[in-house]
C-alpha cells in the first residue's frame, strides 16, 4: 500500500482567512481570526444558516488577500457538518465556482488540501483551487445532542464544537508554504460509544497515522518544528501520546488546535475545541502565520474525524475515526 | 494496544463528573427552588386562595417561570451548575419542553414545533400515562375484589 504521497509539483497555499464565533473570539488565538461575529448568527436568521455564511466571508477574505476575483478559482473543495454538507453548497453558492461537497466530519480540511493538492498536481488545467471547511456550535449542537436551551450538566471529556470556520487558496506557485505530501487516514475503529468522548474515539486514528507517515518517509518527530492535529482536546491528545510511546514515539513537538482554540477554565470548554471549523480556523489565523513568518518551516498537520451520526449513535455503534496527514513547509 | 486495552485505557483515564460538587449544588438549588415553592404557596393562601389551588398555582408558577428563563437563556446557565437541582423539580420538565420548542420554531409550528416540542420530555409522557394506567388497573382490582 502506497499510503504517503509525494507531490510531484508541491502545492502553495497562497492565501487563507478564518472567521469565528463569540466563544473562539474571546479564547487564546482571538485576536488572530479575520473576522468574528459576537451574535453567532453572522446576519442570518438560523444558526444553519450563518454556519453557510462563515464559509462565504471566509473565502471572501482570502480571495480578497490573494487580490483575486472568485471567477479565477477552477475548483473548490468544501465541507461542513450539517446533513448533506448543506451549510458549504448554501453559503458558497453566489461564488458559482464549480464545487465538490466533502464529510470527513472534523478531518474536512485534510480531506479538502488532500483533494484540493492532488487536483492540481494531476490537472494542469487548473490553475487556482479553493478549500472551505466550517463548522457552528449551535448548528452541530441541534444536530447531534440536545436543544440549545436546555439545561444539562456536560462530562468533563466533551468536547465544543466550534463556530469558525476557514478557507484556503492553493496553486501552483514554487515560493512560500508548500503541500508536498499528502496521506489519506485508515477508518480505525476502537470501540469507543461516547459521544462525549469523541477525542478518544479519534485518538487511536491519529497514532496511526502519525507511525505510518513517519514510517514511510523514514522521519523522526524532531525532523518537524510542529506536529498538529486537528481537534482531539486535552483527553484525546493525552491518549495519542500514550498510544505513540507504546511505540517508542514521543512527540515533543505536539499542539491540538481543538486544545488551543478556547481557555480551559474561564470559558468551560472541558476537554477543548471540535469540529471542522477548529482546525481550518486555527491553521488559517495561527500556524500559517508561523510558516510564512519562519518561526516554523515543516510541520505535519493530522486533522482528525470521529465517524457517527446520531442513528449510529442511538442504535448503541462505536465511533470510528480518521486522521488524513498534510505535510507543509516552506521554501 | 488493541480494542480492549484501549477500551479499558480510556474508561480508567477519562475524568468522572465532579460528584460531590454536583451533590452539593443540586442540593441548594433544588432546595431553593422547593423553598420558592413553599413561599409561593405562603403567599397565595395568604392571599385567600384554597388550598389545593394553592398548590396547582405553585406548579403553574414554577413552570412559567423556568420557561420564562429558558426563553431567555438564563436556565441552560443556570443548570450548568445547578444540575439536578433545576432538573428534578417541575422546572426541568418545563425546560425539556419549552427548549425544543424555541429551537424547533424556525421549522414551522406544525412539522417542527408541533412534531418535535416533545422530543426531551417524550418518555416522562408516555411512561408516565403508562404508569398512571397500570396503576389504574391495580387499584380498580384491589377495590373491586376487596372492598
Amino acid at each position: 500500500m502506497n499510503r504517503v504521497l509525494r507531490l510531484q509539483v508541491p502545492i502553495r497555499i497562497a492565501a487563507a482567512a478564518s472567521a469565528v464565533g463569540y466563544e473562539e473570539f474571546r479564547g487564546p488565538l482571538g485576536e488572530k481570526f479575520d473576522f468574528h461575529d459576537d451574535s453567532d448568527r453572522f446576519g442570518e436568521s438560523t444558526f444553519e444558516r450563518a454556519e453557510g455564511e462563515i464559509g462565504h466571508i471566509a473565502l471572501n477574505l482570502a480571495l480578497k488577500k490573494a487580490g483575486l476575483s472568485h471567477t479565477e478559482i477552477d475548483l473548490l473543495f468544501a465541507g461542513d457538518l450539517q446533513n448533506q454538507c448543506v451549510a458549504s453548497s448554501g453559503g458558497l453558492l453566489s461564488f458559482g465556482i464549480p464545487y465538490i461537497g466533502l464529510y470527513g466530519a472534523c478531518s474536512t480540511l485534510g480531506e479538502g488540501l488532500f483533494s484540493a493538492a492532488l487536483a492540481l498536481s494531476g490537472a494542469t488545467a487548473l490553475s487556482r483551487v479553493a478549500v472551505v471547511t466550517t463548522s457552528h456550535n449551535s448548528a452541530a449542537e441541534r444536530q447531534f445532542r440536545l436543544p440549545l436551551e436546555y439545561g444539562g450538566q456536560r462530562t468533563p471529556t466533551a468536547q465544543w464544537t466550534a463556530t469558525a470556520g476557514g478557507a484556503f487558496l492553493l496553486d501552483r506557485e514554487k515560493q512560500g508554504v508548500l503541500i508536498t505530501h499528502v496521506m489519506a487516514g485508515r477508518i480505525l475503529d476502537y470501540g469507543i460509544r461516547d459521544p462525549a468522548n469523541m477525542g478518544a474515539a479519534m485518538a487511536p486514528a491519529a497514532a496511526d497515522s502519525i507511525l505510518t507517515y513517519l514510517e514511510k518517509t523514514r522521519t523522526a518527530p524532531e525532523d518537524y518544528d510542529a506536529i498538529v492535529t486537528g481537534d482531539l482536546g486535552r483527553e484525546g491528545s493525552a491518549l495519542l501520546s500514550e498510544l505513540l510511546l507504546k511505540h517508542s514515539v514521543r512527540l515533543n513537538n505536539h499542539s491540538d488546535c481543538g486544545s488551543m482554540l478556547y481557555y480551559e477554565k474561564k470559558q468551560d470548554s472541558h476537554a477543548g475545541g471540535s469540529g471542522c471549523g477548529c482546525s481550518a480556523a486555527v491553521l488559517a489565523a495561527h500556524f500559517l502565520p508561523l510558516l510564512q513568518g519562519g518561526a516554523l518551516r515543516r510541520m505535519l498537520l493530522i486533522p482528525t474525524g470521529a465517524l457517527m451520526s446520531p442513528s449510529s449513535i442511538a442504535q448503541g455503534g462505536s465511533i470510528a475515526g480518521i486522521a488524513p496527514v498534510v505535510c507543509l513547509e516552506v521554501l | 494496544m488493541d480494542q480492549k486495552h484501549y477500551e479499558r485505557r480510556v474508561a480508567a483515564r477519562a475524568a468522572r463528573s465532579p460528584v460531590f460538587k454536583n451533590c452539593i449544588a443540586a442540593f441548594f438549588f433544588g432546595g431553593g427552588i422547593c423553598a420558592l415553592g413553599q413561599g409561593l404557596s405562603f403567599l397565595y393562601r395568604a392571599l385567600g386562595v384554597p388550598h389545593r389551588t394553592a398548590a396547582a398555582l405553585v406548579t403553574a408558577s414554577l413552570i412559567f417561570l423556568a420557561a420564562l428563563l429558558t426563553g431567555l437563556g438564563v436556565f441552560d446557565k443556570l443548570a450548568r451548575i445547578a444540575g439536578a437541582g433545576t432538573l428534578v423539580p417541575v422546572t426541568g420538565f418545563a425546560n425539556s419542553v419549552v427548549s425544543p420548542a424555541l429551537d424547533t420554531k424556525n421549522e414551522g409550528l406544525v412539522l417542527g414545533v408541533g412534531a418535535k416540542i416533545f422530543t426531551v420530555a417524550g418518555p416522562v409522557l408516555l411512561f408516565g400515562t403508562l404508569a398512571g394506567c397500570i396503576y389504574g388497573v391495580i387499584y380498580a382490582v384491589f377495590y373491586g375484589f376487596f372492598l
